[in-house]
């Protein structure tokens, strides 16, 4: 029989006001092995510490209760004060009567009820625990970042400033991800590539960083300090290493009709291309939906134009495989599809754009060289009309529940931006809110109505009608001045709402890194720990996580570098011991729990056995590597024959919890 | 009955929830009745939210929405503005001698144009 000590926490008021505190500490002193029953204000406070360790040493304590708040939030601490006055942290339970009694009721009779069944629950449990030693597992100095976004290159460029290596798998072509298509950045219009080209560049000539461009991970294996990735190369035909990035075949490719997917099918490229001028690596792809040769084995111009010798026609897809210690995932975002959206018309006219489509014709290196024209006729626009929330805030169904955040920064620099270049264009911008919160930022907004005259009228368009004259109608209310508005626009342009990445859900699937109802990763506290995904070893950086603007992306990326380089400095972690094992006298081998492992811990050795009547036999028994078992106890529901057992939360201490809570008193 | 009582009615009726609803107009900006109205989808939503349920019901607006449903297609909170319209029309026409199309009229209004459909329509929404 355990000597035990309870230790009821009163939180403050937080379970004090809803749970009689003395009436548990009362109550639970009279548990079969309690030899000791007190409660505090704070538990957790050094005062409250050092009452559970002199505790322990007047009373001999061999396990430990503290009723107080999740085990999520201390146990941590406790296991440690429990340490340090000699016993196992092992030996510590904690019962919630937090978050899960004294938040949740408000009758305190019934309140001081459960706390004390939950309470008695801990101490069922603490009789039937045993010293446990966690183990130590190395960690691979090496980290991996998914998504060569601007998110993805500052948690490189920051990871290998600290000493570590680090790579980064970019799907395209070439790094940089959306921050490459815009033109100007709110809230102080730099050039987008003017602050980005920099940064890939130095992501490029780094070694410490090794970019995999037009690759995607296929697996992953193994858990934090020591995953195994595989990552494909995707073919590109051309041999990275020969190709030097002069172009020409890019000029002499015969497939010209190609729609641009950098300037969003608004011009063409050809079969073999290299997406933008500074693009990194400056390599070209051949696309082989498009190129002859690959097709049918007609053409070969571009190996006959490349002096470099790089064409190679062979090339097949190539996996590589690494380990690392630490994995980012920042897949970013793309902007929705509209083609829920009739009322808005995107896809019954060309001058109904997308806000990042309007980046691209104001760019230099766009389509039509920076210069706004109209797609359909490449005439000038005089009257053009923003709809901000295209498709965010939208509940129906179409869109997205969740306000998408950088579209009335963006759309509010898109209006001031042309007014100032075009100061005879007619701008409206049709808003539900304009939310501008951030350092700046309203004054941005303001600058787009005061300085620039746009006109932002609150309201939303209900309908957009292209004409055959070519002029677009605009139907809308202006709810301040309770009226329909009917204008005829030039150009409509639509902010559409952004949503994770489709690759991103698969991804999460791989790293057993959890999502929300959005598909964006989840954090693993939404408040104090943000960058980290409650999957320990990956990281979050950028809008793969949540709607965010370049400053936001950028400071998550920097965190998630800071958390990256803070486990890769250690030489090795500590295991968590609570692991499965199986009781090979009691295992059939029949690979259920194998089947169940989503880290892949369980493996099957053949054993010899001795048998009651003295012959052996060789019996499949499994066996658990407890460097990759993460204690998740799937394998000890699955087994048929009960000989799977979790250290920590054996089927037996299960049973007395749920025994303790069944009791009648 | 009070406009208390009747806002729950025109709630129980319509299964519109208007505190669902955002102020973004999208309703308003939609609707191809708007300049014959004196309330809008929108409003329709505010004041019942609001409880001003007899100012809707003494308005000639209830009659002029052509239940065309695009504010219903549109809204991105699922609102229905439309449902509402409907429900404090039947408010009036349910009260005894609100009928607003009887019988008797109808050969006066009649043209070879014109739908049986319509006719159908017209008198399910126009009377008890
Ligand atoms: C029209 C428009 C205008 C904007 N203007 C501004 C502005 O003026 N100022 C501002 O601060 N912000 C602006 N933004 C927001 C800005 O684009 C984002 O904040 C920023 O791009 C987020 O960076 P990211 O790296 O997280 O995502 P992304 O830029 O989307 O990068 C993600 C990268 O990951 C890659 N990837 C995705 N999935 C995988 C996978 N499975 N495997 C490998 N690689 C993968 C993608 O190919 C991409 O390269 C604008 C956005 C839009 C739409
Ligand atoms: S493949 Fe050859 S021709 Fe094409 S860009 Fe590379 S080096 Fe130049
Ligand atoms: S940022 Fe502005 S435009 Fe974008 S969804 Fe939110 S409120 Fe609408
Ligand atoms: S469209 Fe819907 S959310 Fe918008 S104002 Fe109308 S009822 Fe409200
Ligand atoms: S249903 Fe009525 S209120 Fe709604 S859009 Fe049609 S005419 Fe307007």
């Amino acid at each position: 029989m355990q000597r035990i000590g309870v230790f009821v926490c009163w939180c403050g008021s937080n379970i004090a006001a809803t749970v009689d505190v003395q009436a548990v500490s009362d109550a639970l002193a009279k548990e079969p092995g309690v030899v000791y029953s007190t409660n505090y204000q704070y538990m957790c406070s050094e005062a409250g510490q050092n009452m559970i360790k002199n505790a322990i040493k007047e009373y001999n304590l061999t396990g430990v209760v503290v009723c107080s708040c999740s085990p999520r939030m201390h146990e941590a601490t406790f296991r440690k004060t429990v340490a340090a006055a000699g016993l196992n942290p092992y030996m510590l339970e904690v019962a919630n009567i937090r978050e899960q009694c004294s938040w949740i009721h408000k009758d305190k009779e019934a309140g001081t009820e459960k706390a004390i069944v939950l309470g008695r629950t801990a101490i069922a449990k603490v009789q039937l625990n045993a010293p446990l030693q966690a183990g130590e597992s190395p960690v691979v100095k090496r980290a991996l970042v998914i998504g060569g976004g601007i998110a993805g290159i500052q948690t490189a460029l920051d990871i290998a400033e600290a000493g570590f290596d680090v790579d980064i798998v970019e799907k395209n072509p070439t790094i940089g991800g959306k921050m490459t298509q815009i033109d100007k950045t709110f809230p102080t219009l730099d050039c987008a590539a003017c602050i980005l080209t920099p940064k890939m560049v130095d992501c490029a000539q780094n070694e410490k960083i090794h970019i995999y461009s037009y690759s995607e991970v296929e697996s992953v294996k193994g858990f934090v300090g020591n995953f195994t990735v595989s990552i494909k190369k995707k073919a590109r035909y051309v041999d990275e290493n020969k190709c030097t990035g002069c172009g020409e075949c890019t000029t002499k490719c015969p497939m010209k009709n190609v729609p641009n997917e950098f300037n969003l099918g608004m011009d063409n490229r050809r079969a073999i291309y290299i997406p933008f001028a500074q693009a990194v690596p400056k390599v070209a792809t051949i696309d082989p939906n498009y190129c002859n040769m690959l097709k049918n084995g007609k053409c070969g111009l571009c190996a006959k134009v490349c002096g470099a010798g790089a064409i190679d026609y062979k090339q097949q897809d190539q996996i590589v495989e690494e380990k690392y210690g630490a994995i980012v995932v920042a897949t970013g975002y793309n902007p929705i599809k509209l083609d829920k959206f009739d009322e808005f018309g995107y896809s019954l006219s060309k001058d109904v754009i997308t806000s990042l489509e309007f980046e691209r014709l104001t760019n230099a290196a766009g389509p039509t060289s920076g210069t706004l024209l109209r797609p359909s006729d490449g005439k000038h626009p005089h009257t053009i009309v923003f709809v901000q929330c295209v498709g965010s805030r939208d509940t129906s169904g179409c869109g997205k529940p969740y306000c998408s955040k950088i579209c009335c920064m963006y759309t509010a620099k898109h209006a001031m931006l042309t007014r100032e270049k075009y100061p005879d264009t007619d701008v409206y911008v049709f808003y539900i809110d304009v939310r501008s919160p951030g350092k700046n930022y309203d004054e941005f907004y303001r600058r787009a109505v005061e300085q620039y005259g746009v006109h932002y009228i609150k309201g939303m368009v209900g309908k957009v009608a292209p004409r055959a004259d070519g002029k677009i109608m605009v139907q809308a209310s202006d709810l301040l001045a309770d009226e329909q508005l009917h204008i005829e626009a030039d150009l409509v342009v639509l902010a559409a709402a952004i949503e994770p990445d489709k690759s991103a859900r698969p991804l999460a699937t791989m790293l057993t890194a959890s999502m929300d109802t959005n598909d964006f990763f989840t954090e693993a506290h939404a408040k104090l720990r943000p960058v980290e995904s409650p999957t320990a070893g990956i990281f979050l950086s950028g809008a793969c996580q949540g709607p965010k603007d370049i400053p936001d992306t950028v400071s998550q990326a920097s965190a998630a570098a800071a958390k990256v380089i803070g486990l890769l400095v250690k030489d090795k972690l500590t295991t968590n011991p609570c692991v499965a094992q199986s009781n090979e006298m009691m295992c059939n081998g029949c690979s259920s729990c194998e089947r169940v492992c989503p880290y892949g811990a369980i493996t099957y050795v053949d054993k010899e056995f001795r048998m009651p009547d003295r012959t052996t036999r060789v019996r499949r028994v499994a066996s658990v590597n407890p460097a990759v078992c993460q204690g998740c106890g799937a394998c000890t529901v699955a087994c048929p024959s009960g000989a799977m057992d979790l250290k920590g939360f054996s089927n037996s201490q299960i049973m007395a919890e749920v025994d303790a809570i069944c009791q009648m008193k | 009955m009070n406009n208390e009582m009747m806002k729950e009615q025109v709630i129980r009726m319509s299964g519109v929830n208007p505190l669902k609803c955002m102020r973004c107009g999208k309703c308003s900006g939609t609707c191809p009745s708007y300049d014959e109205m004196e309330y809008h989808p929108h409003q329709f939503v505010y004041m019942v939210e609001k409880g001003e349920i007899d100012k809707l019901m003494a308005s000639p607006s209830i009659y002029k929405c052509l239940s065309c449903f695009a504010c219903v297609e549109r809204c991105p909170r699922d609102v229905e503005p439309a449902k509402l319209v409907e429900a404090i029309r039947l408010m009036v026409v349910r009260q005894q001698g609100q009928n607003h199309l009887k019988a008797n009229e109808i050969p006066a209004l009649l043209d070879n144009d014109l739908p049986q459909q319509a006719l159908v329509t017209a008198f399910r929404k126009y009377t008890k």
